[in-house]
């Protein structure tokens, strides 16, 4: 289980443009980071580049649990949950299939996806085809999977934008349960984070 | 694994579906006595080699949904994510393409052959040739597929990257059939093909996990 990420002088670079350069940021468990900054100024390539999908120009991400350094394959393939603009959900099957594929698939259990669905009151919708959910319906399916299957690090691109007030408040709820099992979460936002968190500028 | 069901799931339905590769094939099939000349003479002869052709092209069929579907939602960046790595992914999607495209065009593909007047001795050689030349279809078009992610118009890039590649199958299955038919030795070029199809099995995940690492970043 990852307990802490430390980002050390990390460059990225997207074309010929360069984002931002000697970027450093430390994360202990129990914490979370709040990524702000103009469109454009390259949070999303930072949680990207976070979850190994764009390699950095210069600098490193480093894992650690319990200060052991962990393989940063390792500890993208077992112990990071991503969720970004898309949900990677198929719209031709239903929201239980696509699911439980990606509860399993990120190592959850069939049980555990049927907990986080009556937790996010989400049964209603599991047997219809993804194409006729709202995307907050089809952002709470992507929550459902952050509980179902557990994974210390929750990497989160807007996760909130498309959710009702209720909703924004319960993802709260959960991001702080999270939080308070040992988790980290480093997120991208425009409006503020429903839980205690650093504030961090990207591209300033 | 939950993966592999979840691939056969999706290129079942993928573009219609093996039905839709079936249907193209029918439809070459029959189109070929009409350029040729119904003569079954002259059909005869170039049967087993059309039959392959035509098998070359319709395996092309739903390759460019290969990876691009995934792509373009954000699936791909899921799967990066998993237990597995992208080799393996990209090895189950090749293998469920393989199940549910080619294998039901190598039921297709000595029924054409015959109605185009080949001998039905040929049609079990010509059923274990083009399942044993679809693996190294899927796998080789996969890599097509992959290189191509992102690209506009990717399904054409795909045929022109995929179709000079698929030049060694041709001729080895085509070869053992005709070899067959003339009384020859048909061992050699099948099992040349054989060679071909786990060469491109072997190799292609590696680069079709390559490509798409690229495509991601």
């Amino acid at each position: 289980m990852i307990t802490s990420l430390a980002i050390d002088r990390l460059a990225v670079s997207r074309g010929d443009r360069v984002l931002f350069s000697g970027l450093s940021l430390n994360l202990a468990a129990g914490q979370a980071v709040a990524l702000v900054g103009a469109n454009g100024a390259g949070k999303t390539s930072l949680l990207r580049v976070i979850a190994g999908l764009i390699r950095p120009e210069a600098g490193e991400v480093v894992f650690t649990d319990a200060a052991d350094p962990v393989a940063p394959e390792d500890a993208r393939s077992r112990d990071l949950h991503m969720i970004g603009h898309q949900d990677g959900l198929k719209t031709g099957r239903t929201a239980w299939e696509e699911l439980l594929f990606q509860v399993l698939w990120t190592g959850g259990s069939r049980a555990s996806a049927e907990a986080a669905c009556q937790r996010l009151d989400l049964r209603r919708l599991l047997d219809l085809e993804v194409r006729k959910l709202s995307a907050g319906q089809r952002r709470r399916l992507a929550l459902a999977r952050l509980i179902a299957s557990p994974r210390s690090l929750w990497l989160l691109d807007e996760p909130l934008a498309p959710l009702d007030a209720e909703r924004r408040a319960f993802a709260g709820v959960l991001m702080r349960e999270h939080l308070d099992a040992g988790g980290l979460i480093v997120a991208a936002v425009h409006d503020p984070l429903p839980v205690e968190a650093r504030l961090f500028e990207v591209g300033a | 694994m939950v993966l592999m069901r979840r691939e056969l799931a999706l290129s079942w339905g993928r573009g219609g579906g093996p039905m839709l590769a079936v249907a193209f094939y029918a439809a070459m099939a029959t189109l070929l006595p009409l350029a040729t000349g119904p003569a079954p003479s002259q059909l005869a002869v170039v049967a087993p080699g059309s039959a392959w052709l035509a098998l070359a092209l319709a395996s092309l069929l739903s390759l460019e949904r290969l990876f691009e579907r995934d792509y373009e939602d954000g699936a791909l960046d899921l799967l990066a994510l998993g237990p597995a790595p992208l080799e393996l992914v990209a090895a189950a999607k090749c293998l469920a393409q393989w199940i549910t495209t080619a294998a039901p065009l190598a039921l297709a593909a000595p029924v054409a052959a015959v109605a185009l007047g080949a001998s039905t001795a040929l049609m079990p050689l010509i059923c274990i040739t083009a399942l044993i030349g679809g693996l190294g279809f899927c796998f080789c078009g996969g890599i097509g597929a992959a290189l191509s992610l992102g690209s506009r118009r990717g399904g054409l890039l795909i045929a022109v990257i995929v179709l000079p590649l698929f030049a060694p199958p041709v001729i080895f299955g085509a070869g053992a059939i005709e070899a067959y038919a003339g009384g020859l030795d048909w061992r050699t070029p099948l099992l040349f093909l054989c060679a071909y199809s786990l060469a491109t099995a072997g190799l292609g995940p590696f680069a079709m996990a390559a490509a798409c690492r690229n495509a991601l970043s």
